[in-house]
């Protein structure tokens, strides 16, 4: 593990969604911050600074993580996805996002950013997921707006969807 | 793509399109403040603030920050008070109001000092440099308390901390209680809850020296009479305070608001910094300082008939509105104030009102506002009038409701009811929920002996707020005095550029509500165009666009008001492209339709202009309009519903414009050993008028149903007795998860408003008001209790069902009820155990009171030194869960009885808090060289480390005593083993001054 000076700005490098990225960070420097002013990615949002809410959640190397918890210089060398990676191109959403929208399954959005991560790599992980397992793992992250439920109603109309485009991908 | 057909025959209004604010903010490219960047050269500014409840500021040592290197500017309260102006207080009193604490603080997380630096993290770091000296003084929570004789003082201005006592008879209600059959009377207390915006506060400002103007980006809500309130504090006119709004806000629910004093701090820092400023709230400000709802105790009685008719009410309400009264406050008290009567036609009202303060976060506006509160005492009335009179709740409701031919009904108060038919809402609810199903599964339950409860709520909700019905607090000779208040201008502008394509601005700086998209749906409807082709404009610049003081976001006035004007405006233009049409294509003007982008013929559709080029002529062929036809490039329109009049000499207040119903009622069980509440079914049954777009509508009915549920089940703002806040991070302060919240049943009815342009009506609101006690009354039907408190946690169930709880055990904390106790009501952290050590009683007495000694055992200390033989001082670094900090430590030894006995108090102070205690301990031989000890220990805490790290504090401080004893041990010699549970709970006192975080003052 090299040995950081805090007085000294780091060269950190990653890739972001895809695309090489790099920035100087102070070790103390979060990767909330360091993504959202150093790199630009401002989708990804702070809520509360101390990973209750999750509004930053992220993935780093294929976990699920909340980058305000999380220091930028950790992830030197790491392999990331944030909300903007999601759609398949700029003018589209991707399934998930596109049942959300069906849904009303967000009002403010400044949450959405982190219940779209976690509910796009549970969904992967669980293709046939139940109602009290989709609200289960949301229960990790704070909506003020909507109630859930048009939420979990996205989650399993998504899930529904994506089983369906694998099965056509399959008979292609 | 969104997907909509086109030339719909029925409009766009009413359906649930998707919004068109939804692709941008589900693939990041959302436009919320944070997410803006800034001027190059934009310094950052962070805010020191105070860890106590109430106290003199003695002195702040800002040197050594102001030398920290990247530091631009620190300032205090007196260069607050030097460079800008009181904020308006909205009583007469000699009452002053600063956004930053000038000579005393009244709350903890009170601004006492600013940084302004070149990152946030340089100016945090700036923060824990500034030294305050504080006098501590005594702290009154309770508003009931606070006005008793002798309570502490927070403003000189309001004597007994009463800000305004006014009391209101309406009718004969003296004659209605001494006729009526029976008075049923009830007391509540409603407690502090915030909606809790997951996107703090944030603002960019940015100061002019040469024309003196500020240039402020925030993400504030409204309403815009706040401009007025800034721009006298900064000493510009309005002209010089240019307020802008970003195009995204991460919800606010009322509570942004609250950011205007922050607003004159940001702005006063660019002035004095000499630079651009950004500041973003973190998530302990905003629990501990932004606003939240007032928490209010109210007496409440009904002059019934045998047959439950109730004939008059009397109310007496005390509103906590916190340490400062800040505008608009004390609107919260009343907002409602037509409203009183709530659904009933109730003829007689004898209101009394007070305003206390007290040593709690300023309030201000909130989902509900005010709504919550009163439903709460009213509607746990008509619960309990059922009770005491036999007759079945629903039934005291039923008979009690206005009558639908009784529309518009002029309540007592003088509220002007529009539209409704509630009893067929009532009854429309009970169908579609299946009231009789619950019935047969409460029976069930309780056959089975479990605890099972129905609740009902029957609430009126306003919306479009009378600007004028705060001035109902002043008396009718002071509102002479003051000039009339009243209306509630909404605005709206459609311009046409040229190529004829459609924009739409309006005021009213959506919060994620979906107004962008609604306003297509309107405007589109008009033109005979598509949603997709208007574009709408919701960010809001003082320095351009058209507003007034009643612009924002808040009292539901979008749908009612906002919607409205942006038809009237359309109208307008639509009248004038008819003309042009008409001439054109040789028809009368009567006879002009607009559809699927065409004006046309109404019986020869072939006959037709593209809209574009009809739009489009008055930019490039203004001659060609019709003579007396003005142009249709931009039009706005202002209005103003005449319905919302001033308050009269008799105070009699129409408060809202329009008033939807909501018929609430939910089957709930209990489970008789946690306390946890399971919700079975809960139904709402709304009539907002027309409802515009059915989504949107069932999406603030969930939403604030969510609201509502943490308001009863989960959310506190929990302050100790002595003023310290305990709920500061969102692990403290519990709002529901998607586990928490069931789907309620929701059906609709629809009554359109007479009184607004589309008939809608607000709807953002109701369930607030109706959800919290419609869940109480049903555990008190659960239960057969008459007294039930929010926040309903399992802890305060239990305790209805089993009776109150034996005291809990040291550092416990109950969510609801904080323990408190001590000279001056500090929560306390209580204990007592024993340790072990092998040394002789002498040699640790020696070791006790040796400066060396304690530096190499005490944990985290840096340096202690003797100031006498019986006084200690010490730097001590301690982490308590997130925390860490660094404290100053003073320890004495008090009633000593050497070797066998000394008493130890002390105090710490550091930036994380503050705390203090004492305890005695006692060293008793145990006959083979060691050494048996006992300990007793009080201390208290308070400040940041007791509002995020409350939870962990007994934690830690097992761990922290444990470490000293077993670093005693050691020095002594070895060994010492003892129980690890006992060893580890070892002096809080000195905890408190060693360990130093923890600590309060000694007793």
């Amino acid at each position: 593990m090299p040995r950081l000076s805090a007085d000294a700005r780091h060269l950190v490098a990653f890739t972001l969604n895809g695309r090489p990225v790099k920035g100087l960070a102070s070790p103390r420097i979060l990767l909330s911050d360091f993504l959202r002013h150093e790199i630009g990615a401002t989708g990804t949002h702070v809520g509360c600074e101390h990973g209750v809410c999750g509004a930053c959640t992220i993935e780093v190397d294929g976990m699920l993580t909340r980058a305000c918890l999380t220091l930028a210089v950790q992830v030197d060398g790491s392999t990331l996805r944030t909300v903007e990676g999601l759609a398949p191109a700029p003018d589209r959403l991707s399934i998930l996002q596109a049942a959300f929208r069906r849904h009303h399954a967000l009002q403010c959005g400044f949450c959405t950013a982190g219940i779209l991560m976690s509910l796009d790599a549970f969904l992967r992980e669980t293709p046939e997921p139940d109602e009290a397992q989709v609200r289960d793992l949301l229960s990790g992250h704070l909506c003020r707006c909507t109630g859930y439920t048009p939420i979990v109603r996205a989650a399993l109309e998504a899930a529904a969807d994506l089983r369906k485009t694998t099965r056509e991908t399959a008979h292609a | 793509m969104l997907d909509m057909p086109r030339d719909t025959a029925d409009g766009w209004v009413g359906r649930a399109i998707e919004r068109v604010e939804d692709a941008a903010l589900l693939t990041g490219r959302g436009r919320y403040l944070d997410d803006l960047g800034v001027k190059p050269g934009t310094l950052h500014m962070a805010i020191l603030r105070s860890p106590h409840p109430h106290a003199d500021i003695i002195a702040i040592d800002t040197s050594t920050a102001q030398a920290l290197p990247g530091v631009a500017a620190v300032l205090t309260g007196a260069d607050i008070a030097r460079l800008t102006t009181s904020l308006v207080v909205g009583v007469k009193a000699p009452v002053q109001c600063w956004p930053m604490a000038v000579e005393r603080v009244r709350f903890v997380g009170e601004p006492v000092a600013l940084v302004v630096a070149e990152d946030r993290y340089v100016a945090e770091d700036a923060l824990d440099l500034i030294e305050v000296s504080y006098r501590s003084r005594h702290a009154v929570v309770d508003p009931l308390a606070a006005l008793d004789e002798g309570a502490p003082l927070l403003h000189e201005g309001f004597p007994r901390n009463l800000a305004s006592d006014r009391s209101f008879r309406y009718g004969d209600p003296e004659g209605a209680f001494a006729r009526a059959d029976r008075r049923v009377a009830i007391s509540i207390l409603y407690p502090r809850n915030s909606c809790t915006p997951i996107e703090t506060y944030g603002l960019f400002a940015e100061y002019d020296p040469h024309e003196d103007a500020y240039d402020v980006l925030a993400n504030f809500q409204g309403p815009f009479s706040i401009h007025a309130v800034i721009a006298r504090a900064l000493k510009v006119p309005g002209n010089r305070l240019r307020l802008r709004t970003p195009r995204d806000s991460g919800g606010s629910f009322g509570i942004k608001q609250g950011i205007f004093p922050y607003i004159v701090l940001g702005a006063v820092a660019a002035r004095v910094a000499g630079a651009p400023v950004k500041w973003i709230e973190d998530r302990l400000e905003h629990l501990s300082a932004s606003v939240c709802a007032t928490n209010r105790a109210t007496t409440l009685a009904a002059a019934v008939t045998a047959d439950g008719r109730i004939t008059a009410l009397d109310f007496d309400q005390v509103e906590d509105c916190g340490a400062h009264l800040r505008a608009p406050e004390p609107a919260t008290l009343y907002r409602m104030h037509g409203n009183l009567t709530g659904a009933y036609d109730i003829r007689n009202l004898a209101v009394r009102n007070r305003v206390v303060v007290t040593n709690k976060c300023p309030t201000g506006l909130n989902r509900g506002f005010g709504g919550p509160q009163v439903y709460f005492a009213l509607e746990r009335l008509m619960q309990r009038i059922g009770v005491e009179l036999g007759l079945d709740p629903l039934e005291v409701i039923r008979r009690n409701l206005i009558p639908a031919t009784a529309f518009p009904y002029r309540t007592a108060p003088g509220a002007l009811l529009d539209s409704g038919d509630y009893r067929a809402t009532l009854e429309a609810g009970l169908a579609a929920g299946r009231l009789d199903d619950l019935m047969a599964r409460r029976d069930a339950a309780r056959a089975e002996g479990r605890l099972y409860g129905i609740g009902f709520a029957a609430v009126v909700e306003p919306s479009v707020s009378n600007m004028g019905y705060i001035a109902t607090v002043l008396t009718a000779e002071e509102r002479r005095k003051a000039g009339p208040k009243n209306g509630a201008q909404a605005t709206a502008t459609i311009a046409i550029d040229p190529v004829g394509s459609v924009s739409v601005h309006v005021a009213s700086v959506p919060q994620g509500q979906g107004h962008r998209t609604v306003l297509s749906q309107v405007v589109a409807d008009v033109f005979g165009l598509t949603p997709a082709d208007i574009k709408v404009n919701a960010e809001m610049d003082t320095a351009k666009d058209a507003w007034s003081i009643a612009s924002g976001n808040y009292a539901s006035r979008f749908a009612a008001a906002v919607a409205g004007a942006a038809r009237l405006a359309a109208d307008k233009l639509a009248g004038r492209l008819a003309r042009v049409a008409a001439a054109q294509l040789n028809v009368p003007v009567d006879e002009i339709v607009f559809a699927g982008g065409k004006l046309c013929a109404r019986d020869n559709r072939a006959n037709a202009l593209a809209f574009s080029r009809v739009a489009a002529l008055s930019h490039w062929s203004p001659g060609q309009l019709p003579d007396g036809t003005a142009a249709t490039i931009r039009e706005t329109v202002f209005w103003t519903p005449p319905e919302l009049t001033a308050a009269d000499d008799e105070d009699h207040i129409n408060s809202s414009l329009c008033h939807g119903f909501i018929f609430d009622y939910c089957g709930l069980e209990i489970d008789r050993d946690t306390g946890a509440v399971r919700i079975d079914r809960y139904v709402t049954a709304h009539d907002c008028g027309t409802i515009l777009h059915p989504g949107m509508v069932d999406g603030q009915i969930r939403g604030g149903f969510a609201h509502a549920l943490g308001a009863a089940l989960l959310e506190e703002y929990a302050y100790g007795a002595d003023g310290s806040f305990l709920t500061g991070t969102f692990a403290d302060y519990l709002v529901p998860t998607a586990m928490e919240v069931p789907e309620p049943v929701i059906v609709h009815t629809q009554t359109p408003s007479p009184f607004t342009p589309l008939g809608a009506k607000g709807v953002g609101e109701g369930n607030c008001m109706s959800t919290p006690v419609c869940l109480a009354n049903a555990v008190a039907d659960a239960l057969g209790v008459a007294e039930v408190r929010l926040p309903l946690a399992p802890s305060v169930i239990a305790a209805l069902i089993h009776g109150a709880e034996a005291p809990a055990p040291a550092g416990a904390r109950a969510l609801a009820a904080p323990h408190a106790g001590g000279a001056k009501g500090e929560k306390l952290m209580r204990g007592a155990g024993k340790a072990h050590v092998r040394a002789a009683p002498e040699a640790i007495w020696s070791m006790l009171l040796d400066p060396q000694t304690l530096d190499s055992i005490i944990p985290g200390a840096h340096g202690v030194t003797r100031v006498s033989d019986t006084e200690f001082r010490a730097d001590v670094t301690l982490g308590i869960g997130p925390v860490k900090g660094r404290y100053k430590a003073q320890v004495a030894l008090s009633d000593l009885d050497p070797p066998n006995a000394v008493t130890l108090g002390g105090r710490v102070d550091g930036n994380l808090g503050f705390g203090g205690g004492s305890g005695r301990i006692t060293l008793t031989p145990d006959g083979t060289g060691g050494t048996d000890l006992s300990y007793t220990y009080e201390a208290f805490v308070g400040g940041k480390v007791a509002s995020v790290g409350g939870r962990l504090l007994d934690g830690a401080a097992k761990v922290i005593i444990g470490q000293f004893f077993a670093a005693l041990a050691r020095k002594a010699g070895g060994g010492g083993a003892a129980t690890p549970g006992l060893f580890a709970r070892l002096f809080a006192r000195l905890l408190a001054r060693l360990a130093a975080l923890l600590g309060g003052r000694a007793p």
